[in-house]
């Protein structure tokens, strides 16, 4: 490699992230979103609109001349590990990240990418949560101008405008979500809830080639998931570790044990080794240099490390930490999802032996 | 002010007056000393101009692009790394003068006489006595784990001078001479074969109170200044990607498909993620110190590398598999240097394991990261307010 990533955060992305930060103290408290997980609305589409109608953060990735911020992977990293810290059950990964990313990878967006990126509407890539880039993926019957056929694990449909299908000849639709059938699956993750997507003579509007776009999109969704992994598992490990300082037993903050002092200790390593991945892969995907190796180093990183977290987190915080009460029960849920999401740590790893050469027997 | 253009004046000033291709090594080294262009950082006088340490950069290439000899820095390792900055922090006037320039030169050679057979991790509590006879110390005990004592002029030395007070108030620190007829060094052969380390035995060496570094009973302190500037001096340098162990059984892996195994692949593309972050964590760190933001990440780096030594090299000797059977050479050797790639799987193997215990355990370690980084409560201690001699041992 000829340059250096840059693995550092730049004084205007330490400046957004405050800014994000605060804005989910006031809207995605812990109560808060435990509360609306079992509600009919699970998703926040206050924050939503805060984060994209009132700061812009929907756009990051679109051009200027598209109608959007025009800056990169970097800040939208920053953005989702803030996201990750707050579990916030916003659309932002997939339709500010991989929807929008499908519709730069298309011939034409039909004037979509402009309100994905103002936050007028929200578009969902109608691929199922665990594909990674490269997968294979699910396609719908395209026959005289209409789709036909059934989605599933589609991840914030059911808050979706516009559904990003694609069909058995080759080609990316948009199709309006009021034209399909929604039907929320009952997901693991309560805070980033999947459905089922129906077509039943669906009009669809023509993008372009699904498969360089549906790739582009899903590359993208798992290099920075590295990012909103990298927050959950910083959020668990502060929060145990301020736990274990304040839970006193046998006398003692349970903190000063040498057995979880390790645990702690080996476990902030891991977040300190994943922010260095996490970086690097957003990095990569902004210059379009190694991005490939680098998004798969990342997510072969981060899934495991953010499920180690969240699971440490939940035994280290002992019987509170298995109540519906606490808030880790939804970082578990979330971190073992993400951990399938965009494609297994196995499955990078094994594209991986592609990518540097180290084949199977 | 001294900037890199004035560096370079006076760089290009002493290859001028001392021309690399005809003068003796030795005779530059000293010239390069006295110009102040050793350590840029150090005083006046003492081998250095008060400048910015970033600046050293500027004047070692200069110097390298003339063909200029170094110092075989890695030969001298522990008197530039560790001696050297306690000398120049407590030493004396006349002691810094003394000991500095025959340092950096690498006339003479130094060990660091620390660890005991009962004084590991816990340093604090070690037993060699130095007992004041007049104007001198007379010291006994032993010391283990000493690299270069048989090739070493001097050595830093802490002992016990009060027995009566908690540990870390009763020790002194030394600079001792190691040719003193009551110095002995024995090898010590360790798992490879080779014996990198000794063991010293010390009887009734005589050791000037001129010799002493700081005040008495303030050892302790003065040693904190030596094993911050080992912890400095492990880890820091910048990687290529596969530029580690990983390096050797990647290549081992390409070359030789008849070696593959499914079970080995997955344990391997794991190994091989981890040893990639690893390397973007140490740039990352770089990076930070680069950005005058030094984080704690550091302190994980030795932790890190040492697991994955250990991993890596373990999977290099199962890939090998009949060959992982053998060994290259068990001969008992000397090496000036360690070398962790210029040897077979197995060597490396059984080298690594010693990543884990050298320099601080990698228990130690995670103590440290708990208590210094997360701030997580010390352990009870029941040796803080004891006398030494009333500790259990």
């Amino acid at each position: 490699m000829s340059t250096q990533p840059d693995l550092l955060y730049s004084e205007e992305e330490e400046a957004l992230r405050a800014a994000v930060r605060d804005l989910l103290a006031d809207h995605c408290d812990a109560p808060g979103v435990i509360a609306r997980t079992e509600s009919d609305a699970p998703h926040d589409l206050a924050a939503w609109k805060a984060l994209a109608d009132g700061m812009g953060l929907a756009g990051l990735l679109v051009p200027e001349e598209r109608g959007g911020q025009g800056a990169t992977h970097r800040e939208a990293a920053v953005v989702l590990e803030e996201l990750g810290r707050a579990v916030a059950p916003v659309p932002y990964l997939t339709s500010a990240v991989v929807a929008t990313e499908a519709l730069l990878g298309c011939e034409t967006d039909g004037g979509l990418l402009a309100e994905l990126a103002s936050g007028r509407k929200i578009g969902a890539l109608a691929v199922a949560l665990n594909v990674g880039p490269g997968g294979a993926y699910r396609v719908v019957r395209h026959e005289d101008g209409a789709l036909h056929g059934e989605l599933t694990a589609v991840a914030d449909a059911a808050v979706a405008d516009v559904l990003l299908v694609p069909a058995d000849d080759g080609g990316l639709y948009a199709v309006d979500a009021d034209a399909v059938t929604l039907t929320p699956q009952v997901s693991l993750d309560l805070t980033r809830p999947l459905a089922t997507v129906t077509l039943d003579g669906a009009p669809g509007r023509l993008l372009g080639d699904a498969e360089p776009a549906v790739r582009r999109a899903l590359r993208a969704g798992a290099g920075l998931l590295a990012s909103e992994q990298l927050g959950l598992a910083d959020w668990t490990l502060t929060e145990t570790v301020r736990h274990l300082k304040d839970r006193k037993q046998f006398n003692r903050p349970v903190g000063g044990f040498q057995a979880l002092k390790h645990r702690l200790a080996q476990l902030w390593l891991e977040v300190v080794n994943l922010r260095a991945a996490a970086r690097n892969a957003a990095d990569a995907l902004a210059t379009g240099e190694d991005a490939d190796v680098a998004v798969a180093v990342g997510q072969a990183y981060a899934a495991p490390v953010a499920v180690h977290a969240a699971e440490e987190a939940l035994q280290l915080h002992g019987g509170i930490g298995m109540t519906w009460e606490h808030p880790v029960h939804l970082y578990l849920k979330r971190a073992k999802a993400d951990s399938i999401a965009y494609g297994t740590a196995g499955a990078h790893r094994e594209a991986l032996a592609e990518l540097v050469d180290l084949r199977a027997p | 002010m001294i900037d890199a253009a004035e560096l370079r004046r006076r760089t290009a000033e002493l290859l001028a007056a001392h021309p690399p291709a005809t003068t003796d090594r030795l005779d530059f080294l000293r010239a390069r000393f006295d110009a102040g262009l050793a350590w840029v950082h150090y005083p006046e006088g003492l081998g250095g101009l008060g400048a910015p340490r970033s600046l050293q950069v500027v004047v070692d290439a200069e110097l390298e692009a003339a063909g200029a000899p170094d110092n075989d820095p890695r030969r001298i390792g522990i008197g530039l790394g560790m001696a050297a900055p306690t000398i120049l922090k407590y030493g004396t006037e006349e002691q810094k003068r003394r000991y500095l320039r025959p340092l950096w030169t690498g006339e003479e050679v130094w060990c660091q006489l620390f660890s005991e057979p009962g004084a590991g991790s816990d340093l604090a509590a070690l037993g060699t006595r130095a007992v004041r006879e007049g104007d001198d110390w007379v010291v006994n005990g032993q010391k283990v784990w000493t690299s270069s004592a048989h090739l070493a002029r001097w050595a830093i030395l802490i002992a016990r001078t009060d027995p009566d007070v908690p540990k870390h108030a009763g020790i002194t620190y030394f600079l001792c001479d190691m040719t003193d007829p009551g110095i002995e060094v024995r090898p010590l052969r360790q798992i490879t074969g080779e014996a990198e380390f000794n063991e010293v035995f010390i009887s009734d060496v005589r050791i000037p109170d001129s010799r002493r570094l700081g005040e008495v009973g303030d050892g302790w302190r003065v040693a904190q200044t030596t094993l911050n500037n080992e912890r400095v001096a492990i880890g820091g340098m910048r990687l290529p990607r596969e530029g580690g162990m990983i390096g050797p059984v990647s290549t081992t892996w390409r070359e030789r498909p008849g070696l593959r195994t499914h079970d080995l692949h997955q344990r391997l593309l794991k190994l091989w993620v981890d040893a990639e972050v690893a390397r973007l964590t140490g740039e990352r760190l770089r990076q930070q110190l680069v950005a005058g933001q030094p984080g704690p990440e550091g302190a994980g780096m030795k932790l890190a590398f040492a697991r994955l030594n250990q991993e890596i090299s373990g999977l290099e000797v199962e890939l090998r598999g009949e060959e992982g059977l053998l060994y290259d050479d068990w001969t008992m050797r000397r090496p000036e240097l360690v070398d962790f790639t210029g040897r077979d799987a197995g060597y490396r193997y059984l080298r690594s394991k010693g990543n884990s215990i050298e320099g601080g355990t990698s228990e130690v370690l995670l103590n440290i990261v708990a208590e210094r980084v997360l701030g997580l409560p010390s352990e009870p201690r029941t040796d803080k307010d004891v006398a030494w001699k009333d500790l259990s041992r």
